[in-house]
Order: C-alpha cells, then sequence, then structure tokens
C-alpha cells in the first residue's frame, strides 16, 4: 500500500480516538488560526482525489480568505511538516463527527467578540436557532442524516451567502433543500411528502425566484426560517405570509373568515392559496366558476357564495371599464394623438382594481364597492381622454378635407389662368 | 390717384416686372427639372414660417424641451399641424434640395458663367443638411439624444480638427443641455442668417444669368418666366401644401420618449434616412485601413467627396468648353447609386 493512501486512514482513525475519548474537540483556537507556515496546505496540495480536494477548496472559501486555516477546524500543528502536523496532543481531530459540527461551528459563530472581528453585520443566534429547529432536535436524539451546518452551506469552500454560487444563496435556497427533502428514500422514515420542490417551482414564488431571478419572491427559509426551521403550524401560517402580504394579512383579520378560520381550527391563508404550490391569484378563485375557492365551504344558494359572486361582479366591471378605456387610448395612439396623460389616470384605475382584489380578503362588500368606484372613475377619466382624442382625429380628418378641397380649388383656378395666358398670348 | 400708382411711385415695382416679363424660360424635354430649385424654395419658406411658430413654445432646456414640443402638440391649438408640417417639410425639403443637385449636375448647369450660382447652392445643401442635424436633437427625445450622439461621434473622426470639432459642436465632452442649447442657437439664427445671404446670392444669381439648359438638348422654344413659369411654379406649390397637410394629418410624426442620458442606447439606433448612406458606408469599413483607423478614413474620403462636389465646375473641363462628356454623367451616376445602395443597405439590416 503506498503511504499517500495509508494518509487516508489518519484523520478516520484520529476523529474515532477523539470521539471515543468523549471530549470536546480540542481544536485550535480561530484567533491564533493564521500560522505563518501552513504545512496542511502544502502537504494536501501535493497529494490527489478527495485528500487534495480541500486545500484547492479553502482558496475560495469565505474562512479562508478571513485567515481561519484548516486547523481552526480540524486541529493539529500546521507549523510542523508532514504527519507530525497531524499531532493529537495538539488537538488533531480529522474529519469532524457529524454531530459536532453544529457546536464546533458555533465556537466561532456564537461569539459576538469574536465574529465583529470579521463581520459585525452576521448574527450569532444560528447555533441556538438550531437547537430548536425540527433539524437540531433529531441531531441531539442522535439521528445523523438530518441537516447540519455544511449540509446547507457546504465545505471546503463555505462560500458567503452573497455568493451567487453559495448553496444558501437565495435562488439557491430551493435547491439546496431539496437535496434532502425531495429524497423519498431519505425521507421516507420520517413520512414527509417530497413533492415540495416540484410543488414550488411551479408556483407563483418558485417562477418569481427562480426564473426571473427576483430575489424578493421567498425561497424555502422565507417561510420556515432559516437555522431553526420549522414547519408553520396552522396557528401561524398567516402570520408566515404576513412578513410580505402585511396589508392582505389585515385585512383578512377584520374579515369573517378569521373567526370561523380560528373556531374550525383551520390554517388562514393556505386554505385557499395552498402551500408549496401557490398560484398566481385570478379572479376565477371568487365566486361560483369551475375554478373558484370559495365552493369548498360554501355551497350554492348560501349567502357568503352570493357575496363571492357580487365581489367578483364588482371586480369584473372594474376590469371591464380598463379594458374599453385601453381599447379608446389605444386607438387614438394609432392615430397618432398624444394619450400620454390618460396612462396616469389607466394606472390609477388598474391600481384601483388591484387594491380591490385585496380588499375582498375582509369580505366586505362596501369597502370593495368603495375601491371599485374609485377604479371606475379613473378608467372613466382614461376613457373620455381617448374619445375626446379620437374626436379631434375627426375634426382633423374633416378639416383636412376642408382644406385638400380649397388647395385643389385654388390649383384649378391658377391652372386656368396659366391657359388663359396661353390662350391669350397665342 | 389709384393704389397701384401711389404704390408704384414709392416701390417702383413696374420696373422689377419690366424686367422679369423680359426673362425667358428654355422649353425642353428636361423643362421639369426646373421646378426642383422652386419647390426646394417653397419647402424652405414653410419651414421659416412654421419654425417662426413653434419658436413661440419650444424651450431650449434639457428639462423642457420635450414638454414643450409635447404641450405644442397635444395643447396649443392647431400646434400639432405646425410641428408635423415643419418635420415633414424639413424632410421633403432635403429630398427637394438633393434632386435640384441631381438636376443642375446632370443638365451641367454650373458650367460658366453659373460656377457661383452652383458653390452657392452646394453651401445651401450643407446648411439644408445642418439644419437638419440640429434641428433633428431639440426636441429631446431617446432617439434624438443618441443619433446626435453618433453624429457628433463621427464628426470627431474628422483628421486633426475632428476632436475640436466634437466639443465645439457638443459644447463640452458629452450631449447635454449646454449641446442642446447651441444646436438651438445654431438653428434658429445662425443657419437662418447664413442660408438668407446665400439664398439671396443664389436667387440674384439664377436671376442674373437666367436658366441654364442641359448642353446636348435640343431647344424647342422659350417661355416668359413670368407670369407663365412662376403660374406653373405656385400650381405646385399649391399642390405641394395639400401634399404637406395630407401627411401632416394621417401621419403624424411621433414624439417618442424623453431623453434619458443614463439610460442605454435604444437598439437598431441609426440616423436619419439622409445621413444613413454616410453611417452605412462608415459601417461596413474595415477597422483599419492602411494603418490608420476606418472610420477617419472614411470620414476624409467624405470630406473630399464634398470639397470636389463644391468645385465640380471647375473640374469639369468639357463643361468648360460645352460639351456634355459621358465620364462626368457616369461618376456622378455612381455617386448616387453609391448612397442609394448604402441607404437601401442600413434599411435592411434596420429592420
Amino acid at each position: 500500500m503506498r503511504p499517500r493512501v495509508l494518509l487516508c486512514f489518519v484523520p478516520v482513525v484520529a476523529a474515532g480516538v477523539g470521539i471515543w475519548a468523549g471530549r470536546a474537540l480540542p481544536l485550535g483556537s480561530p484567533a491564533q488560526a493564521a500560522p505563518s507556515v501552513d504545512s496542511c496546505t502544502t502537504c494536501h496540495q501535493s497529494l490527489t482525489g478527495k485528500l487534495a480536494a480541500p486545500a484547492e477548496g479553502m482558496t475560495e472559501d469565505v474562512h479562508g480568505r478571513a485567515e481561519l486555516r484548516c486547523a481552526g477546524c480540524h486541529g493539529g500543528d500546521p507549523a510542523r511538516s508532514g504527519m507530525d502536523a497531524h499531532d493529537l496532543s495538539a488537538g488533531f481531530a480529522g474529519v469532524p463527527d457529524r454531530r459536532q459540527i453544529p457546536r464546533q461551528c458555533a465556537r466561532c459563530h456564537e461569539d459576538p467578540g469574536l465574529m465583529r472581528r470579521f463581520n459585525p453585520s452576521l448574527p450569532t443566534d444560528q447555533f441556538a436557532r438550531y437547537l430548536t429547529s425540527e433539524h437540531g432536535k433529531r441531531l441531539a436524539a442522535g439521528d445523523r442524516n438530518v441537516a447540519v451546518c455544511t449540509s446547507c452551506h457546504g465545505v471546503h469552500p463555505v462560500r458567503a451567502v452573497s455568493d451567487s454560487r453559495s448553496p444558501v444563496f437565495p435562488t439557491n435556497v430551493p435547491a439546496t433543500c431539496a437535496r434532502c427533502h425531495a429524497d423519498a428514500a431519505l425521507m421516507k422514515p420520517y413520512g414527509i411528502p417530497t413533492s415540495q420542490f416540484a410543488e414550488y417551482r411551479e408556483s407563483v414564488h418558485g417562477q418569481a425566484l427562480l426564473r426571473r431571478g427576483n430575489r424578493q419572491a421567498p425561497a424555502c427559509n422565507d417561510c420556515h426560517g432559516n437555522h431553526g426551521a420549522v414547519p408553520p403550524g396552522v396557528e401561524s401560517v398567516a402570520n408566515v405570509c404576513a412578513q410580505c402580504h402585511r396589508a392582505t394579512r389585515d385585512l383578512f383579520v377584520r374579515s369573517p373568515h378569521k373567526k370561523a378560520f380560528d373556531t374550525l381550527g383551520i390554517a388562514e391563508c393556505t386554505v385557499c392559496h395552498g402551500t408549496h404550490d401557490i398560484a398566481f391569484p385570478t379572479d376565477v378563485m371568487l365566486g361560483q366558476e369551475q375554478g373558484s375557492v370559495c365552493l369548498q365551504c360554501h355551497p350554492a344558494g348560501t349567502p357568503g357564495l352570493r357575496a363571492a359572486v357580487e365581489m367578483r361582479g364588482t371586480l369584473e366591471e372594474v376590469k371591464a371599464a380598463i379594458a374599453q378605456a385601453e381599447a379608446v387610448l389605444k386607438l387614438a395612439a394609432g392615430a397618432g394623438m398624444d394619450v400620454g396623460d390618460a396612462r396616469i389616470d389607466l394606472d390609477e384605475a388598474t391600481s384601483q382594481l388591484i387594491r380591490a382584489r385585496a380588499v375582498t380578503h375582509s369580505v366586505n362588500l362596501l369597502d370593495v364597492g368603495r375601491v371599485a368606484a374609485a377604479g371606475l372613475t379613473a378608467a372613466g377619466r382614461a376613457r373620455a381622454v381617448g374619445e375626446a382624442a379620437l374626436a379631434e382625429v375627426g375634426f382633423r380628418r374633416r378639416g383636412l378635407g376642408v382644406s385638400v378641397a380649397v388647395i385643389a380649388f385654388v390649383a384649378v383656378l391658377l391652372w386656368l389662368k396659366l391657359h388663359e395666358l396661353k390662350r391669350t398670348s397665342q | 390717384m389709384s393704389v397701384q400708382d401711389w404704390l408704384n411711385e414709392r416701390l417702383r415695382y413696374e420696373a422689377a416686372q419690366a424686367v422679369l416679363e423680359k426673362k425667358t424660360v428654355p422649353v425642353h424635354r428636361y423643362a421639369v427639372t426646373y421646378y426642383t430649385g422652386g419647390i426646394t424654395l417653397f419647402f424652405f419658406v414653410v419651414q421659416v414660417l412654421t419654425g417662426l411658430l413653434l419658436l413661440m413654445y419650444y424651450r431650449p432646456t434639457s428639462d423642457a424641451a420635450f414638454e414643450s414640443v409635447r404641450l405644442i402638440i397635444s395643447k396649443v391649438r392647431f400646434g400639432w399641424l405646425v410641428r408635423n408640417i415643419h418635420v415633414w417639410s424639413a424632410n421633403a425639403m432635403v429630398g427637394a434640395a438633393v434632386l435640384h443637385l441631381a438636376a443642375t449636375f446632370f443638365g451641367r448647369a454650373y458650367r460658366k458663367p453659373r460656377e457661383l450660382t452652383w458653390i452657392s447652392g452646394v453651401l445651401l445643401l450643407g446648411i439644408t443638411l445642418a439644419f437638419a442635424f440640429t434641428g433633428y436633437l431639440l426636441p429631446w427625445n431617446t432617439l434624438a439624444y443618441f443619433a446626435t450622439k453618433v453624429g457628433t461621434e463621427i464628426a470627431g473622426d474628422v483628421p486633426i480638427i475632428g476632436r475640436g470639432l466634437m466639443v465645439l459642436l457638443r459644447g463640452g465632452e458629452d450631449i447635454t443641455e449646454a449641446t442642446l442649447s447651441r444646436f438651438f442657437g445654431i438653428h434658429v439664427a445662425i443657419l437662418p442668417a447664413l442660408a438668407t445671404v446665400l439664398l439671396g446670392v443664389h436667387l440674384v444669381l439664377v436671376q442674373i444669368h437666367g436658366m441654364s439648359h442641359p448642353i446636348s438638348v435640343r431647344v424647342t422654344g422659350e417661355e416668359r418666366f413670368f407670369p407663365e413659369f412662376m403660374l406653373r411654379d405656385f400650381i405646385v406649390w399649391v399642390v405641394l401644401l395639400g401634399g404637406l397637410a395630407v401627411v401632416a394629418t394621417l401621419w403624424p410624426w411621433p414624439l417618442g420618449e424623453k431623453a434619458d442620458p443614463l439610460a442605454p442606447a435604444p437598439s437598431g439606433l441609426r440616423p436619419e434616412w439622409y445621413f444613413l448612406f454616410m453611417f452605412q458606408t462608415l459601417r461596413i469599413l474595415p477597422a483599419h485601413i492602411a494603418g490608420l483607423e476606418g472610420e477617419v478614413v472614411g470620414v476624409t474620403l467624405f470630406a473630399l467627396a464634398g470639397l470636389v462636389l463644391l468645385l465640380v465646375p471647375f473640374l469639369d473641363r468639357w463643361a468648360q468648353r460645352e460639351r456634355s462628356h459621358p465620364l462626368v454623367s457616369a461618376l456622378g451616376a455612381a455617386a448616387f447609386a453609391f448612397a442609394l445602395l448604402m441607404t437601401a443597405l442600413a434599411l435592411v439590416k434596420g429592420m
């Protein structure tokens, strides 16, 4: 067996010894993690395969750039050369035990004084939160399959969250979570479905984040939490959605649905909008057509469904008014008329329509009608501008007809005069 | 004493009328080309009149220019008509001036003693293009802004004085309000003054020397300038006025979007049709020609071509001896064909 292959076993054996001894990992202090001589990198760079990979990856590692070297996590004495660096008495631990990783990362990351030296904006409660998460609880119970820090953040290199190549960069988060949560075999013992990522990818949020790169759109962690990841319970779903949809949530709280949902123990927003598969909301969801979510609870003929139908009718009225105004303005613009000012009214009408859609969450017909009326007024103003522009086009064309007739008449008179001159000169 | 006699005593217009009545116009198969000069003059007069009306509302600042043009076309009574006629007539004037140049060139109307008439005409064509170039920026819309940027960059490629010329035109390194305000000044004061003087010289010379006729064409007779030819001119002008009213009403010239110097240049950017041949030629030239920058070589060649055009009366020795040499016609035709081809190429590539 070649000496390089033998080297592979050294960290494994060393880690085993460490764990067997049952002591906390006696690693090098991060404060002294920038030795003048770093034999770890020198030696591992000369190796091949997975023994060389960590040394290569460290060149892009956020810790490496912050002068934290191998010994900071793996222990040992980098000032010594060759296998002497793997000195157990210097705390060499080799590959850290998976169950120890969160605590090991926390040695630095929960120390505000230390973190201030490198990145004062980083929170220092990740480990505390992790312990409250499903992942943390199960790890503490001895489950080695759950996610630890490196499962999400990667290792060799660990990249900054702001680095678009990081697995926890906002647009990469769903795929990172899906590595485990879409794995049917891995999830089977927990009885968790594995369709979340596929559903999310097609949802309004997934499309915004993954296809359009809109980082305002939520990824998994925005609803489930980062380090303290838990599924939001029935009682907290509305709070989670309200992080972004605050106005809609406030409207919902004032609605009769709130009390009814609380009484029945129904999760609020998700009943109508779904969870991971939240589709782009359409007006069809309101009313009694196929696709209406109201029909889930309100059978035909009930007051609830009648209210829904009435609200839908109000929205359709505003939509029709906007469409008519748009058509008139398009005609006028096509005829070369400047109707830019009417666009402001049309935008106002569209804003009121969006507001009216939001107000339907209050199930207050008067409020919906009031907002819709404002939309109708704005659309009416826009249409009036378009109609006035079209009337002006008509006036211009009639004027052109008269002008051309006069001009033609003058031209004929001149031609007759010319003819007469020619005749007299002959 | 009648009003006519009273006026004649003071203005002596009967003397001018007598001169006009003696003036004749040759009649031949290409006599129709004589109208091109009058047509160009008609469009010039339309430009002056509509330009004066636009001046009452236009404001030459980067903040207000676009809005003032918008005000003219949307709120000022008949402002839309005045602005649309001004833009359409500007384009028509360039076309008419080019047609007039072609008619004069192929008819060898520049031969002795009309060399100065030709030179004043070529200079007037240059002024017409300068009017078009400076006027294009005034609405301060996106297309105008970036087209002017490209146009002044081309001016910057003129050897030796290029950079200075570009800074002079722009009023600085970039297209800013300083550019707008000096383009406005050039458009409404400097160019009109130059055009008035040169047009006066041009018209006086035409009256002194009369209408030239092509060398090899048989003149079948002559017609009085006043009133017969002038009446025909009027008829053409009246018809053109009607044409302008039709296009200005049915095809309003779009105003576009307000210029945003921080926005990226729109795709497919190209100058107006009368500069397309130059734009396309510079675009297809290789980056380097004989160790010099391709664009510099191109601009130099165009400058030389302009000089040759100006000096045609002195270069065409055959015409001086009343001979119409086919080589001159061939060279002229080749130049026009080249300009047409480049324009067509630019239009096709821009689609």
